[in-house]
């Protein structure tokens, strides 16, 4: 994956690319608005992560004048700015997801690989697959196997959720968000129940988990461990 | 600026001084339309006094002749207070009257005319003024008739003089008032202006004087001193909070440096290292979050979050709430309900959601009932483990509340809970940062509303009390609060 990273402060910068790297992407760096507005229009990115505050030209100006000339580079804005006014500005710009400082990168990076396949416009399908576990979005049923599952409505949810970006790392401040259309930070662990529960239902008795906890960072499903 | 300067300068004296003026004026007027009038008056008397005479004496030249005319005259000259008679011959020889000279011309031409004059029989050299009416007799005899004008003197004199001192005693009276009144003013202003320099210097219990007369200076201190009773309170609400900040956040970031320290002495294996890391990382995240939480408080108390605010059905969200923690609860050995009814509202409902939130939070971590010795009935002991979220309208208003049975808060705490970073002797060993409880209120003042801390007998019922959603004046409601905002 190709990334351009818009931020000037320079050691968040260089922490930023560097990590990037170590996990496998290609991560190119622009210091102020006008350098992220070119390179953005220049190169080929899947995803551009921009810091709100930049010199020369503000970062939801960059994204503004990206959106009007047809680039649609998924955005990831970083923000020291975290407050849900601040936020539902950042996504009218045209960003298309908004992280407030301080961060983890664990997060960023859950955040970013979703943006990303996005870019790659996966079509809405109406059935999602991991393993021998079935979704289907059009009917409800889950199935896993030959056995039908009953799930609760929200619990329906979430596993759509995460076999939408089956393989890639959700946050649980992303479910909150994607699920249950919250954007604070519980002080317990509220979303981890839901997890169990939902565990419970799809993994408890077969041989091969397909929901897996990420130490640090949050859930995946997928089929094995490849 | 000396001291006489600031007196002139004041707005009392500069309004004396131009009452003084328009007063002086109002005066001089009335006493000029006063003289005025009395001279013409005078004036008028004197004319018709002369005519009749001037009338009655030629009737008695014509009828007596030159000799009746002289006889007559010298007559009446001689009664007290007499007017000034005349006659003269052809030539201009007197030939009988009281009159020893006059203006030269006078008797040239006929008609009314002012004159100087003396009288015969009189010694003193000095000049009186008549008003004297020459006719011309048959025979080139010219008759004067005249009366002195020393009476019209004397009062338009008399007139002049009360017009000077009444002018003198409205000016000195005028200044001297204007200068007691302008002190006065100044003294007072002078008090207060020494008091607010005191509050400016940092000494802010200072008060302004305050008199009894209840005047507009009184209203304004009393004003001013409630300002700064409200800007006191402000103050060290800011500075117990700075100091509660400084406590609550110096203490995990203590924590935070002594586990670093002591995992970088220790020669520890990586895995050890690895977690004293994940370690710090998490107190990290706890900071962040208390962080955020005060942001959000400050936020909403100074209502800049008054933006993205709609109208929705409170019930959705107390439905929303109960379903993210239903599960959660149910963990901790608790059950949780929601129970509700159309709330329509206007706010934030990411903001209500998560003041919700935190009630909830609260009551499955401090609201599990105290342990009791005696067995319980089953029945009563699952009630017991119950926490109700409610959701209903009552008049113009909204509830959303939360019910548990753990063992509650005492009223006297009630108030103390609400304030920021407190943390009730019971809750002390939990985990948590002791915002949520501030956050909910400061969230319901920001809708117009209270959150409301009450007893479940036992238990605490915690209700978020925001003005419903019904008319337009309502939500104009919602948007002014007038209930006393907490310290932000």
């Amino acid at each position: 994956m190709r990334l351009l990273i818009i931020e000037d402060d320079r050691e968040s910068a260089d922490y930023l690319v560097k990590a990037f790297r170590e996990v496998g992407h290609v991560a190119d760096l622009a210091s102020d608005g006008e350098e992220g507005l070119s390179m953005a229009e220049g190169g080929d990115y899947d995803v551009l992560v921009v810091d709100r505050m930049l010199p020369k030209r503000d970062g939801l100006s960059v994204i503004g004048s990206l959106r009007e000339k047809g680039n649609r580079t998924p955005v990831l804005i970083l923000s020291a700015l975290g407050q849900v006014d601040d936020r539902i500005k950042g996504l009218r710009a045209g960003g298309d997801d908004y992280l407030p400082k301080p961060y983890s990168f664990a997060e960023l990076q859950a955040r970013v690989e979703v943006l990303s396949r996005r870019n790659v416009g996966p079509a809405e399908e109406t059935t999602y697959r991991v393993g021998d576990l079935e979704l289907d979005r059009l009917s409800h049923r889950v199935a896993r196997g030959k056995d039908e599952l009953t799930l609760q409505p929200r619990e329906f949810r979430l596993l759509e959720y995460l076999m939408k970006h089956a393989g890639q790392v959700v946050t649980r401040t992303m479910l909150l968000e994607n699920v249950w259309d919250y954007h604070f930070d519980p002080q317990t662990n509220v979303i981890d129940v839901h997890i169990s529960r939902l565990r419970s239902k799809i993994d408890k008795g077969f041989e091969r988990p397909l929901l897996h906890t990420i130490r640090g960072a949050g859930y995946m499903i997928r089929d094995g461990l490849r | 600026m000396t001291a006489f300067g600031k007196l002139i300068r004041t707005t009392a004296f500069r309004l004396t001084l131009v009452y003084l003026f328009l007063f002086a004026l109002f005066a001089a007027s009335l006493l000029g339309y006063f003289a005025w009038n009395t001279r013409r008056l005078i004036n008028e008397q004197i004319t018709a006094t002369v005519n009749v005479e001037t009338t009655e004496i030629t009737d008695i030249y014509t009828r007596r002749g030159l000799r009746g005319l002289v006889y007559t005259l010298e007559n009446r000259a001689l009664r007290p207070g007499a007017n000034l008679y005349l006659v003269t011959t052809p030539e201009g020889k007197a030939i009988g009257g009281n009159v020893g000279s006059l203006s030269p011309g006078v008797m040239a031409s006929t008609g009314w005319s002012e004159t100087a004059y003396r009288r015969l029989d009189e010694q003193d050299t000095a000049d009186h003024r008549a008003l004297v009416r020459v006719t011309e007799l048959t025979n080139g005899f010219r008759l004067l008739v005249g009366r002195d004008l020393d009476e019209r003197r004397r009062l338009f004199g008399i007139v002049a003089n009360a017009a000077q001192w009444s002018l003198l005693v409205v000016i000195v009276l005028g200044i001297g008032g204007g200068i007691f009144v302008a002190r006065r003013v100044l003294q007072r202003i002078d008090a207060m202006t020494g008091t607010t320099r005191r509050i400016m210097a940092g000494d802010l219990s200072g008060r302004l004087p305050v008199g009894r007369s209840g005047d507009e200076l009184d209203r304004l201190a009393e004003n001013l001193n409630a300002m700064l009773e409200r800007i006191e309170a402000l103050m060290m609400g800011l500075k117990e909070v700075s100091d509660n900040i400084a406590h609550d956040l110096k203490t995990p970031l203590t924590r935070l440096r002594n586990r670093a320290e002591e995992a970088l002495a220790s020669s520890g294996s990586e895995a050890e290292y690895r977690a004293a890391l994940e370690r710090t990382i998490e107190e990290s995240d706890g900071l962040i979050r208390t962080f955020n939480a005060l942001l959000m408080i400050a936020r909403a108390e100074s209502g800049q979050a008054r933006g993205n605010m709609d109208d929705f059905d409170a019930a959705d969200v107390a439905r929303g709430i109960h379903e993210l923690y239903e599960p959660l609860a149910e963990d901790d050995g608790m059950t949780l309900r929601v129970k509700t009814a159309n709330a329509p509202l206007h706010g934030n409902r990411e903001l209500i959601g998560q003041a919700l939130a935190n009630l909830v939070e609260n009551a499955i971590k401090y609201g599990k009932p105290s342990p009791v010795v005696q067995p319980m009935d089953p029945v009563v002991a699952a009630r017991t483990r119950e926490i109700l979220i409610e959701a209903r309208r009552e008049g113009n208003h909204v509830l959303l509340s939360v019910t548990d049975h753990g063992p509650g808060i005492p009223e006297a705490d009630r108030k103390h809970a609400v304030e920021r970073f407190v943390r009730l002797e019971a809750s002390r060993t939990l985990p948590g940062s002791g915002l949520g409880l501030s956050l909910a209120s400061a969230v319901a003042t920001l809708h117009g509303g209270e959150l409301r801390l009450g007893d479940s007998h036992p238990g605490l019922t915690a209700t978020l009390v925001i003005p419903a959603l019904s008319a337009a004046g309502d939500r104009l409601a919602a948007q002014t609060p007038d209930v006393p905002q907490k310290v932000a």
